[in-house]
């Protein structure tokens, strides 16, 4: 058996782990996983850079930041394969909720109706001096971030000039809802339900109504690891891959919930609610449902794609955590590796998903095209600029 | 995946307050060899006395005793973060050049947002560990600390700081391991003087014979004698 030590974070996203640990599929690969719990995405990283990991649970961004060199040292990291797209949700408030509700000028179910309450929300509190509004998130380097960032922009708020954005560890953030240490968040399942469920936050919107496809974790081992261990590689994928299938078919809903339950310390019906879609996004019990909420397995959602990674490297770009070059763009595309997935399954390389036709689907602007990043974010470039792109705290 | 790992990653507030987190997660960080804990002396001279050092560590015994160390090292402007809700304040209000973390901290992440935010923060902050060192990487990963510096200070300057960081860490774990063992020992003398009083009772023995009984039983039968004395402790509960 080969035996491999796996970091993850405690979130239902490492559902298709969990499940090839729990449920057998690593076994019948003949590999011995090893989970291993971790408390921050930092000892993720860096157990997996100076080798106490073979493989981790990582935020997608941070592979290729990882890969880039930026925030970090340089560990060159590859993503064989995709543990899931979406999962995150913006949570708010009642308080801020009832002030967005104020200033809509239509549905607020809407991201763009939402943005732009919340930029005249901004606008009425600068005018009287008021603190900023804060908002977590979970990492510099996360589609947290990045959709927090892509969604307040579309009303016309600067992220970094008019609210504060704070990185929150995930079980931290409930609490600080709560307390007004922050007025709104981003963060991944099951954090969300849980502060619909304890009364202290609304789901203003999933992240899937800010884009439709975001790789959101992956599978990431550092590459020479991947070149010395091809077949464990392969076998690992296969595994997920069986797991990920598994987790796809609702038939098998209730075992797999229960097992990501035991795995992260929740009851399993909030793990349910969230590979089924189906979110309680207020206290009053409205339901809201998205079959692209959280995608495992489904829908072509394991296999990398690159123009996802030029799609996050590109959000990289947009917030001033680097700078644009083809080079830059090509080492971030190269990081995702659907050759390795192919290779492993001893599959075809598959068609590109067909929907949204651009393979990120944002709710407003252009489609995004991979081979011409540096027009796409033109389109973008802030009304007021040569500010500092990012955020200050103090 | 123990009870106690599970209260631990997910919910700090019921591990608040209480050792037994600690105790857990430093044990499983801590690997082999021992190593010799003090020694460490601050070098370069007077100039890094005046070094700015910030812990943080949610172990206020832990950090008591790396504060200390540093402290009989010469560094004499070192500060514990407690509070995890304010850091990056309190970071920028001590503008340290050197942060120590415990690596069990989920805060850590919230430090990372400094890096992200170095051509605006007067000093910006980097990782101190970066991979021409791995000997020292690991030593701290294992001992379960992690160190950020400022940019440019040099790395020489801070070695003495991480070296007596890791022995202090590691006695802390060992500390610890020998608490918890103390404890299980205690534990189960309560448990076998208990069963002892049980069958003294019951069978109008003597303390001696009530435990020699026990010591036949349990080496008949394989077991350890507080395995016994808990059974015979249900035993008798259930007889009540």
């Amino acid at each position: 058996m080969n035996k491999l030590r796996i970091g993850y974070i405690p979130l239902v996203d490492a559902a298709a782990l969990v499940v090839a640990v729990d449920c057998g599929f690593a076994a019948k690969e003949s590999i011995d996983v090893e989970l291993v719990r971790e408390v921050s995405w930092s000892n993720v990283r860096d157990k997996l850079n100076i080798g106490l990991f073979d493989a981790a649970h990582l935020l997608s961004p941070v592979a290729i930041a990882s890969s880039l060199g930026i925030g970090h040292v340089r560990v060159p990291i590859i993503a064989p394969f995709n543990l899931g797209l979406n999962g995150n949700a913006i949570t708010v408030s009642p308080k801020l909720y009832a002030g967005l509700l104020g200033l809509a000028d239509g549905n607020l179910a809407d991201p763009i109706v939402s943005a732009r309450a919340l930029a005249r929300l901004v606008e009425e509190r600068q005018s009287r001096n008021a603190e900023p509004l804060t908002f977590g998130m979970t990492f510099p380097f996360s589609n947290h971030n990045y959709q927090l960032r892509f969604w307040m922009a579309a009303g016309g708020i600067d992220p970094d000039e008019d609210v504060r954005l704070v990185v929150l560890p995930p079980p931290y953030m409930v609490e600080s809802l709560a307390s007004g240490h922050v007025d709104g968040f981003c963060v991944g399942a099951p954090w969300n339900s849980v502060a619909v469920d304890s009364g202290v936050g609304r789901i203003l919107h999933f992240g899937s109504e800010i884009m439709a496809r975001a790789s959101e974790k992956v599978l990431a081992v550092r590459e020479p690891w991947a070149n010395e261990n091809p077949a464990t590689l392969s076998a690992l994928i296969r595994a997920l891959a069986a797991a990920s299938g598994f987790i796809a078919d609702p038939n098998n809903l209730q075992a797999v919930s229960t097992a990501i339950a035991k795995r992260i310390g929740v009851n399993a019906e909030l793990v349910a609610r969230s590979l089924s879609g189906g979110l309680k996004i207020a206290p009053d019990g409205t339901v809201r449902t998205d079959s692209r909420y959280m995608m495992i397995g489904g829908d072509g959602a394991s296999r990398p794609d690159p123009v996802q990674a030029a799609w996050l490297y590109a959000q990289m770009v947009r917030w001033g955590q680097v700078g644009l070059s083809e080079e830059l763009l090509d080492l971030s595309q190269a990081v995702f590796r659907p050759d390795l997935y192919d290779e492993a399954l001893g599959v075809a390389p598959a068609p590109d998903a067909v929907e949204p036709s651009d393979r990120i689907g944002t709710f407003i602007g252009s489609g995004f095209d991979a081979a011409d990043v540096a027009s796409y974010l033109s389109a973008w470039r802030t009304k007021r600029p040569g500010r500092p792109r990012l955020s200050v705290v103090r | 995946m123990t009870r106690r790992q599970e209260c631990f990653a997910y919910g700090r507030a019921p591990c608040d307050g209480g050792a037994a987190a600690e105790i857990v997660t430093v044990a499983e960080t801590r690997k082999g060899a021992d190593q010799p804990s003090h020694g460490a002396q601050p070098q370069g001279g007077p100039r890094d006395s005046s070094l700015k050092i910030a812990i943080v560590d949610e172990s206020p015994i832990r950090a008591a005793i790396l504060e200390d160390g540093l402290r009989e090292a010469g560094f004499v402007h070192v500060e514990h973060i407690t509070e995890t809700h304010n850091l990056l304040a309190r970071v920028y209000a001590i503008d340290p050049d050197v942060i120590l973390i415990d690596l069990e901290s989920p805060s850590r992440d919230m430090l990372e947002q400094m890096f992200q935010m170095s051509r605006v923060v007067k000093r910006p902050v980097a990782m101190f560990v970066d991979q021409s060192d791995s000997a020292s990487i690991q030593a701290a990963v294992d001992a379960g600390v992690s160190a950020y510096i400022v940019d440019g200070l040099k790395k020489e300057r801070i070695t003495s700081i991480l070296d007596l960081c890791i022995s202090r860490f590691n006695a802390f774990s060992r500390l610890q391991t020998e608490l918890d063992r103390a404890k299980d020992a205690l534990d189960e003398r309560k448990v076998i003087d208990r069963a002892k009083g049980v069958l003294m009772k019951a069978k109008k023995f003597s303390e001696e014979e009530a435990y020699a009984l026990m010591r036949k039983t349990a080496m008949n039968e394989n077991k350890k004698i507080v395995e016994i004395a808990q059974s015979v402790l249900t035993a008798a509960e259930l007889f009540k």
